[in-house]
């Protein structure tokens, strides 16, 4: 992705480039390169209508800019629905310019489908559209405890392309089940409870049987718990037994195995629960824990040395207070 | 200027420097500065990486921002010199003195394990003040985690139901005369609260574990006074001297003046639970 954005990002600077050395001279060409004005993402049409990015599976960084995670859109007969904006406004921006190559329908809803930095940090590049941005009901209070953390680290990972930052908050909340018209084209919205995170939100094109999971769904990519471990096997396992045709999983490409991901994840979680459950059984403290628990299920997950310790400190935070 | 002239001018420009900067990797932070003179006024802080004193376990890496767990480890003194408080400082922490924690003689140990929220990339320091006046210190340089990882609760509404909710309990079967270790947990959100902002419009005032108490047998061990650098569930083990049979007990005070309390029975020689 990296390349074809730098790529894609040449080709159309060099293009305005042209334009403007024959009528200003090359100082102000020198400018519009900068600007990058008609950077693109390069995105899959799954199904009629429905668009997908997927993101490089790499903790963000000045040369990612944020493009680590999976971002798709939805075009109706009346607008188009972005499910989640990228990790900084370069890459929402980006987005952005996509749908409008795509389609002149306005875009009437942005949807995030959890509060981490890589799903939402690019929504302010769609402020201008005024679309109605819509996530849980519990999205507003985590970005309100996050979002200042969110700012102050995105600089330091990202450089230049996480400054700037603006958090936008949700115009539109859902609790339990909401519908969205896009004419012709509805998504249906639900928000589960506690497991990713405390504010997952999934997104389901009816039309076309796509069901946008967000990081409910890791493929590739290690599973990160960021909310309630017990709670995310429940959900993985009713995710698992949909009747949908496809699932955009919220990093790496489930292709049309995605069953099988949602149960090579639900077998991870599942030892975390239960390797974490017998160390605490066995008196281990929770450093030892995030460094002995369930090596054995790090496999062929990939950022396992960014995750793996992180998910159990997490689990055995929640799983101490069993019994 | 001769050599053996110039070689002493050197000399003393690096004993100087060495004298004076007791630490010469970036330790020396301004906000430090501030703390210490807060925590300890102007007595000297002596920097005591030798751990003859005192030790602190931190991660290299805060795997999870939220949930950093910290191990402070103290020496027996010789004379009956002992350590009678501990500070934990957090130097980048929105509010950086993470907790006090002031131990009688029964507690055995000044020993001390928690978990905290680390911000940033952050100086963690353990600070112990001796009997006799003095004061030294430990720190580690703690990492933050990656860009998805924020020191917040994961579940604010579920530690709002269970607010208040204790465990009480020993690590191992308790031996008349042997320092014990106990753990204590207490769920609460343990919050800094949400600032009203243009963005949320939320407003949540602070609610976090200020002071907890732990006697034995009607006699202090430990009492913390602590705030919101202390993690979501806060969670703390220390250590107490058993004799006879007595109830080790621990009461909570919040921030809203919400009192909780636990107890459990000692007789040494059986399992405390609670
Ligand atoms: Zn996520």
């Amino acid at each position: 992705m990296l390349t074809m954005l730098t790529v894609e990002c040449k080709s159309a600077s060099a293009v305005a480039g042209r334009l403007w050395r024959s009528m200003m001279g090359g100082l102000i060409a020198l400018t519009v390169s900068a600007s990058m004005a008609a950077e693109t993402l390069p995105m899959k049409e799954l199904a009629p209508g429905v668009f997908v990015f997927n993101g490089v599976t790499a903790e963000q960084d000045a040369h990612n800019r944020g493009a680590i995670s999976n971002l798709g859109f939805v075009v109706g007969s009346r607008c188009v629905a972005v499910i989640d904006t990228g990790g900084s406004p370069a890459v929402g921006a980006a987005l952005r310019e996509t749908v409008r190559q795509k389609t002149a329908l306005p875009v009437c809803y942005v949807i995030n489908t959890h509060v981490h930095p890589d799903h939402l940090l690019g929504n302010q590049a769609f402020v201008a559209d005024k679309p109605e941005f819509v996530g849980h009901a519990k999205l507003p209070a985590a970005l309100a405890a996050r979002g200042r953390n969110y700012i102050a680290s995105a600089e330091r990972l990202m450089g230049e392309a996480g400054r700037g930052l603006e958090l936008v908050a949700p115009t539109r909340t859902v609790s339990g089940e909401d519908t969205l018209d896009l004419g012709g084209r509805v998504l249906r919205l639900r928000a589960w409870p506690t497991a990713h995170t405390d504010n997952d939100l999934t997104v389901l094109d009816e039309t076309s049987g796509t069901l946008f999971a967000g990081d409910l769904l890791f493929v590739g990519h290690m599973p990160v718990v960021d909310g309630k471990l017990l709670g995310w096997i429940k959900v993985n396992a009713q995710l698992a037994a949909l009747d949908v045709k496809r699932v955009v999983s919220g990093h790496g490409d489930a292709g049309p195995a995605w069953r099988d991901a949602f149960a090579k994840q639900g077998n991870y979680l599942q030892a975390l629960a239960d390797q974490t459950r017998a160390a605490i059984k066995a008196g281990r403290k929770l450093a030892q824990a995030a460094d002995e628990v369930a090596r054995d299920q790090v496999g062929d997950w990939e950022l396992a040395d960014l995750f793996h310790k992180r998910n159990v400190t997490a689990a055995y935070a929640e799983l101490e207070w069993e019994d | 200027m001769s050599i053996s002239r110039r070689l002493a001018f050197l000399l003393a420009g690096f004993l100087w420097v060495a004298g004076v900067q007791a630490a010469d990797d970036g330790s020396d932070t301004a906000i430090w500065g501030k703390v210490k003179t807060l925590l300890v006024g102007d007595r000297p802080v002596i920097d005591d990486t030798a751990g003859s004193v005192i030790e602190l376990e931190a991660p290299v890496r805060a795997e999870d921002a939220a949930v950093v767990p910290l191990a402070v480890r103290t020496k027996q003194q010789p004379g009956g010199v002992h350590v009678s408080k501990v500070h934990l400082v957090i130097d980048e922490n929105p509010s950086p003195i993470g907790g006090t924690f002031t131990f009688s003689p029964i507690a055995g140990r000044a020993d001390i394990e928690t978990r905290v929220r680390i911000e940033a990339y952050s100086w963690v320091r353990a600070l112990a003040e001796t009997s006799d006046g003095k004061v030294y210190m430990a720190r580690r340089y703690v990492k933050a985690s990656g860009g998805c990882s924020a020191p917040a609760g994961k579940d604010q509404e579920e530690a709002m139901a269970r607010l208040g909710k204790m465990k009480l309990k020993l690590d191992d079967d308790a031996v008349a005369g042997q320092p014990s270790a106990a753990q204590l947990m207490i769920s609460h959100p343990n919050s800094s609260g949400l600032a009203m902002d243009q963005l949320t419009r939320l407003y949540v005032p602070p609610h976090f574990v200020r002071r907890v108490e732990v006697s034995y047998a009607g006699e202090p061990v430990m009492t913390a006074d602590v705030d919101f650098s202390i993690s979501e569930n806060p969670n703390f083990r220390f250590w107490f001297v058993p004799k006879g049979e007595g109830e080790l007990k621990a009461v909570i005070v919040d921030s809203k003046d919400l009192k909780f309390e636990s107890a459990v029975a000692i007789r040494p020689g059986m399992k405390g639970g609670s």
